[in-house]
């Protein structure tokens, strides 16, 4: 079974991702942010992150950057989710390590297709 | 709507593109219908059938077909028959037509562009490789509203999600307002045209590569038989067809056999024998 943790700062939000996530047969971590996420990478690297931009404590960024500098940190996907969806917004988190983005809300179809896209589906 | 009035339609979208809507199907009319009768201030489903049946308005027929054909599509979709496309077809016919350094590639059900558009793309990560070729990708669709969007290139942030790797999405295309256009590099390698399968596409020449994929789902058997009966006659010798997953010449057509080592591909064994669309065939027996 593969791992996704959930990164975001809406309850809501992360209800709906577990919800179309556990039907695709992933086992599901959550956090509301970035600094909670980067504790459970810790004891355990997930294999897919499904990253919120925008967050209090710390952010999808500060969050992407750190991870990749951790052992086996540049092992996860990250689909970064976000509601912007400005050219500059998505290349820098390209340019930070993520490898797909989502805009929210979630489709369960497009959710599937990006995590075939990163081989994870 | 009534049993008499649904046998109508039946009769009309058969005629008029092929599409076979058998009656469990019946529940689509009315939520696909609806914004026709919008759209032409016509009360309901009844007057819109009397109106067709009176006027012969060519306009509303065409808003009545395209209501009625299921446009889904996405870029890549499937992704095997794109990975088919560069890792299989493209190696095998950038070897076989070296001599004339042409290759024809016709999407025969293109809806808004994104199956030829796609392979646009991945022709264009192997522009060393054809490089003083003539690589021509014919798009085709019965619809006109769904070949002007394909022809603009604009697809909405939901679209161009869907099936579309990001960095493809940063390379080929770019921001306009909410919307994202397809570079016009990529564009100018697809020519869209209007064309009802049903009827003769021998005009179009001949093609190396067909992809017809998720419309002869919607034919019944004989109408299926005979749009790949004349494909097979627009198919070069050696030609390759790629059919939807769901799709199948078993039981429909000898002149084809399926490649066991792919999936929905399948290679042209001989030219088939009947060449006319079913409507000429059944005008001159008539």
């Amino acid at each position: 079974m593969k791992h996704c943790l959930i990164v975001d700062d809406s309850a809501v939000i992360r209800k709906v991702a577990r919800r179309i996530l556990e039907e695709m047969a992933f086992s599901i971590k959550e956090a509301e942010n970035g600094e909670a996420a980067l504790s459970i990478c810790q004891s355990e690297m997930p294999d897919v992150v499904l990253l919120d931009w925008n967050m209090p404590v710390m952010d999808g960024y500060e969050f992407l950057t750190r991870l990749r500098r951790m052992p086996g940190g540049d092992k996860p996907k990250i689909l970064f989710c976000t509601t912007e969806n400005d050219i500059g917004h998505i290349t820098r988190a390209l340019q930070a390590g993520a490898d797909e983005y989502i805009m929210k809300p979630f489709d369960k179809d497009i959710v599937a297709a990006k995590l075939q896209e990163v081989g994870l589906a | 709507m009534n049993e008499s009035e649904f046998e109508f339609l039946r009769g009309f979208l058969k005629a008029r593109s092929g599409l076979a809507l058998p009656p469990e199907k019946r529940y689509l009319v009315e939520s696909r219908l609806a914004p026709v009768c919008r759209n032409f201030q016509i009360a309901d489903l009844a007057e819109l059938i009397r109106s067709i049946r009176i006027s012969r308005s060519l306009a509303l027929e065409s808003a009545v077909v395209d209501a009625m054909t299921t446009n889904e599509t996405f870029f890549f979709r499937d992704k095997g028959p794109f990975d088919l496309f560069r890792d299989v077809l493209l190696p095998r016919y950038l070897t076989a037509r070296t001599t004339t350094r042409q290759l024809r590639i016709w999407c025969a059900a293109a809806s808004t562009g994104q199956e030829p558009y796609s392979l646009a793309m991945l022709l264009e990560d192997a522009v060393e490789r054809t490089a003083g070729w003539k690589i021509d990708i014919v798009a085709t669709d019965i619809s006109t509203d769904v070949l002007n969007k394909a022809k603009a290139g604009l697809y909405n942030q939901f679209e161009v999600q869907r099936g579309l790797p990001i960095q493809l999405l940063l390379k080929h295309f770019t921001q306009v307002g909410d919307q994202w256009q397809i570079s016009q590099k990529i564009r100018s390698r697809v020519s869209f045209q209007g064309l009802n399968l049903i009827k003769d596409f021998t005009a179009l020449g001949i093609f190396d590569i067909i992809y017809c994929r998720n419309v002869l789902i919607y034919f019944d058997a004989a109408t299926k038989s005979n749009v790949l009966a004349r494909i097979a006659n627009s198919l070069a010798a050696d030609g390759s067809l790629i059919l939807g997953a769901a799709e199948t010449v078993l039981g429909l057509s000898d002149a084809f056999t399926p490649d066991p080592a792919h999936r929905g591909l399948y290679s042209k064994v001989f030219q088939a024998v009947e060449t006319r669309p079913l409507s000429l065939q059944r005008a001159t027996s008539r």
